[in-house]
């Protein structure tokens, strides 16, 4: 029911096939409850993931999710390939394919990468992180783990704290959320807000306070530290006298909020270890749907024939 | 060898012509014109019915390339490419390698051309040594040995300093300073235009005010100096406001736009299309508008083409990887033509911009069909509908950013020195 | 064409019948559970429990164990599994609505076993319509019915209170 065989953003997919993405991830959650976490459907199939960039839990979620649905699965580590000998990406990702992989699981710095080569490949493409522009698989998770918590995902108060100008977690979540109807309210110093943002549907607040007063949902964002010597921010104790998620700031949201976190966490700095640690985090249950929902994301875009 | 021009609707702007007149062209020079049907016989005829036949453009922002980048096009090829959207005589920037900051270079090119070229190459002349921004090249050299305008384009000089000499010293010899206004340090990392449309495609964005700031200060600096400014590829409303002000308040500037600033918009960037990077970046629909105000009234003196040739493989990787540019010089005036037929200017206006302006600013013999002047001429057929086939580009650059548009208007001849070229 | 092939007193019968075999045959209810294979199997696996007292229930998706999930167009819709109870040393009884090519109930023999290990895998279905392409058999039948490759044979079973409505119906295909 995916009208397209590559995920390459939350922006082009339509409600339906997000709800039909996240109920298949309750049939897979299941899966990783029981002794034997393995089904048979990409049996025979190879998934390779391409990673442009250092990421251990988002391959190795992917990993466990195509080993989980007993596909075999291929890391194609880009420091020991011939991407440093000079070799275009398009001519690894051809490569890739002619090696015979059926999905290619791809993470880049650039914005677009994944849309680019979904555009001269036949496998399927799943965007694991591209620049600043999507990460959809984390919104999808983030969606699947609200919608636990949450009986429904229209109406609720989502606020999103942090790096809202490089991140894609933060742009995917605001594409998924407001297309299943939640109300999103973005919290950022204005030097880390992104042109337009206002267009995209949510509600700008640069005062902690005031964004997360009745919020449902409250979600910090990994402030990088090299944000501070390029002058976005005088300095990360500065960042989270202002915008650190504490256990006092999180009384001001409703009293049944959670708290997410993409991860990794820096603490002290977008979040205090009482608020990680809190009974309200379900910071550690994202992890666990991270793998669900990238099954669920295999295993549908396996499906489509084009 | 004679050539006659007959039944074609002459459109001379610098003569204030317009009416059906035939041309007579012998050898590389015009020899005469007379009223339809009147003109002598000739070795040879161009019949030009339900053409406009008018001088030949002259593009005052090319790349050619050549030497250094010969993979992404050559003085042969650029200038093909240029007899093939029109133009007789280009203007060609210095940001080749070595760069044109020396006689040698220039003395290169014009040998090349002379050699090998379809049209009239003028070279532009670095204003700082190595457009390092630092120290000024030596102009009287470079103007003696046939540059007729200095430019640091591509590499825009930042040092206030340096731009100030520049305006100042040039004016011992009255040759334009041509300014590619960009705040580098705000521009820094950006590969398209900074709004709403970039922050979509989470791609790292360049503001309107990297531009409208130096625009200002050049602006300022050319006030202080009386020195002969002409600001490269405007982009921006803030640019042609402030331009326009300047002029009001009686500063001698000039300024050009290109076809794409005109024509396209930074919604077109969706998908991430490489052909469509270009720097300065494809702006807003205000931008548009307010270009096309500015073209109106007189505020942008020029159209030129910033025709930035690159290599298939330059433009077929990851966008912020790609170079910045598009192949321009064989789109220009289908492009014009469209402001023609959305009414926005006449086709004299059009041909003011793109010919007779251009050749005031360079001081450059050109852009007048007169007795004795260079036999530059250009044939078109207005209504001609055609598709933009890049790989039925001439330029070794197929980048254009109007692959499968529907143009109207068409050149048809481009007589350069009294050479045809169909 | 469709026919009424079993009207609901003789569904009921059969139901009836098939709990006494079970429950005959396995000398009882101890270490006895039921799984119905989704979605036919679910509602009959329940009239059987309510039947013979047999408390241990489940429900069992095998679309993920299917074997042409890569020749279909669309991936099968995953559905859930509700096994509560630990299969180690019970005596499982699957539970269908339709014994066909008996592709379904191999790929249910391989979803319950990557839950544990069963003393033993018995099958029972409501209908019987021949046309095998695995060596496979039911324990319990409700009723045998001749037909072609090309027929479809509906089971409709209703949940609590509407009994009456239930029906098998066979509609009858295009012959080749």
């Amino acid at each position: 029911m995916l009208k397209s065989k590559h995920l390459l953003g939350i922006k082009e997919l339509t409600p339906e096939e997000i709800y039909h993405i996240l109920d298949t991830a309750s049939g897979f959650k299941d899966v990783l409850m029981r002794d034997i976490k393995k089904v048979p459907p990409l049996r025979g199939k190879t998934v390779v993931s391409l990673f442009f960039e250092p990421s251990t839990r988002t391959r190795t979620s992917f990993a466990l999710a195509a080993k989980r649905l007993s596909a075999d699965d291929v890391n194609f580590s880009v420091s020991s390939s011939s991407v440093v000998k000079g070799e275009s990406i398009l001519d690894t990702a051809l490569t890739i394919q002619s090696l015979g992989a059926d999905l290619m699981i791809i993470r880049h710095s650039s914005s677009g990468v994944p849309h680019y080569l979904s555009r001269s490949l036949n496998i399927s493409v799943v965007n694991a992180g591209d620049g600043s522009n999507e990460h959809p698989t984390q919104a999808l998770l983030d969606l699947f783990t609200i919608r636990s918590h949450k009986k429904d995902i229209k109406g609720l108060e989502v606020a999103i704290i942090g790096d809202i100008a490089h991140s894609r977690v933060a742009k995917s979540n605001i594409y998924g959320l407001t297309k299943l109807g939640a109300r999103v309210r973005v919290i950022c110093p204005p030097t880390l807000m992104p042109a337009g943002l206002e267009k995209l549907g949510a509600d700008v607040f640069h005062n902690i306070d005031e964004g997360i007063k009745g919020a449902d949902v409250v979600m910090a964002l990994r402030i990088q530290l090299e944000r501070q010597s390029k002058g976005f921010l005088p300095s990360l104790k500065e960042y989270f006298n202002l915008y650190g998620l504490t256990g006092e700031r999180m009384k001001l949201a409703k009293k049944d909020a959670i708290v997410m976190h993409p991860g990794p966490m820096n603490r002290g700095v977008e979040i205090a270890s009482d608020v990680a640690d809190g009974p309200q985090s379900v910071i550690l249950e994202q992890v666990t749907n991270g793998i669900a929902v990238r099954m669920a994301v295999l295993y549908l875009l396996s499906g489509v024939k084009q | 060898m004679s050539t006659l021009i007959i039944n074609g609707k002459v459109i001379d702007p610098s003569q204030n012509i317009s009416s059906k007149t035939d041309i007579l062209i012998e050898g590389k020079k015009i020899k005469g014109l007379f009223p339809r049907g009147k003109g002598p016989k000739a070795d040879k005829v161009i019949d030009a019915s339900n053409c406009i036949v008018f001088p030949g453009l002259v593009d005052m922002h090319t790349h050619l390339r050549e030497p250094g980048f010969e993979y992404k096009e050559t003085i042969k090829t650029g200038t093909m490419a240029a007899v093939r959207g029109g133009f007789t005589s280009v203007c060609c920037m210095p940001n080749t390698n070595p760069v044109n900051d020396s006689i040698s270079v220039t003395e290169f090119i014009l040998r090349k051309t002379a050699m090998e070229g379809s049209c009239s190459v003028y070279p532009i002349a670095a204003i700082t040594k190595g457009q390092q921004g630092e120290a000024l090249t030596e102009l009287e050299a470079l103007i003696e040995a046939g540059c007729i305008a200095f430019s640091d384009d591509g590499k825009p000089v930042m040092n206030s300093l340096i731009m100030r000499r520049a305006l100042e010293y040039s004016k011992i010899f009255g040759v334009p300073i041509i300014s590619h206004c960009e705040d580098l340090m705000l521009s820094e990392g950006g590969v398209m235009n900074e709004g709403i449309v970039s922050t979509t495609l989470g791609l790292k964005g360049i503001p309107n005010a990297a531009e409208d700031v130096i625009v200002a200060r050049d602006i300022s600096l050319c006030k202080l100096t009386g020195g002969r400014l002409h600001i490269a590829h405007v982009s921006t409303e803030g640019a042609v406001n402030q331009i326009r002000e300047a002029k009001a308040r009686g500063i001698n500037l000039t300024a050009e736009t290109c076809p794409h600033y005109f024509t396209l918009t930074d919604e077109s960037l969706n998908g991430y299309d490489a052909n469509l990077k270009v720097n300065p970046p494809l702006r807003t629909s205000a931008d548009v508008e307010a270009l096309k105000e500015g073209i109106k009234d007189g505020t942008i003196d020029v159209i030129a083409t910033d025709h930035a040739p690159h290599h298939y493989d330059e433009k077929n990787c990851e966008f912020d990887r790609a170079a910045f540019g598009i192949s321009g010089l064989e789109t220009a005036f289908s492009l014009g033509m469209k402001l023609v037929h959305e009414k926005m200017i006449d086709i004299k206006q059009l041909i003011t911009m793109m010919s007779v302006t251009p050749s005031k600013i360079m001081k450059i013999n050109k852009g007048s069909i007169t007795e004795g002047a260079d036999a530059d001429i250009t044939v078109a057929d207005t209504e001609k509908l055609y598709n933009v086939d890049p790989k039925k580009l001439v330029s070794k650059g197929k980048n254009t950013a109007f692959g499968g548009w529907e143009l109207k208007g068409a050149v048809v001849k481009t007589i350069s020195m009294g050479k045809v070229h169909e | 064409m469709s026919i009424e092939i079993l009207n609901s007193k003789e569904i009921e019968n059969a139901i009836t019948r098939i709990t006494h075999e079970i429950i005959e045959k396995n000398g009882g209810t101890k270490a006895l559970c039921l799984i119905g294979i989704q979605r036919g199997g679910v509602l009959l696996a329940e009239r059987i429990s309510r039947a013979g007292s047999i408390d241990e229930i489940g429900s069992l998706d095998i679309s993920l164990y299917r074997d042409d999930i890569n020749i279909k167009n669309e991936q099968p819709v995953v559905r859930a599994t509700d096994i509560k109870f630990s299969l180690n040393g019970k005596t499982v009884v699957l539970v269908d609505d339709v014994l066909f090519t008996g592709r379904s109930i191999r790929a249910a023999m391989d979803a319950l076993i990557d839950f544990g290990r069963p003393a033993k895998i018995q099958l029972a279905v409501l209908i019987d319509r021949g046309h095998r392409e695995l060596p496979i058999r039911a324990d319990y039948v409700g009723k045998n019915i001749p037909t072609t490759f090309n027929d479809t044979v509906e089971v409709r079973l209703h949940g609590h209170g509407s009994k009456d409505n239930d029906s098998v119906i066979l509609i009858r295909g295009n012959s080749k």
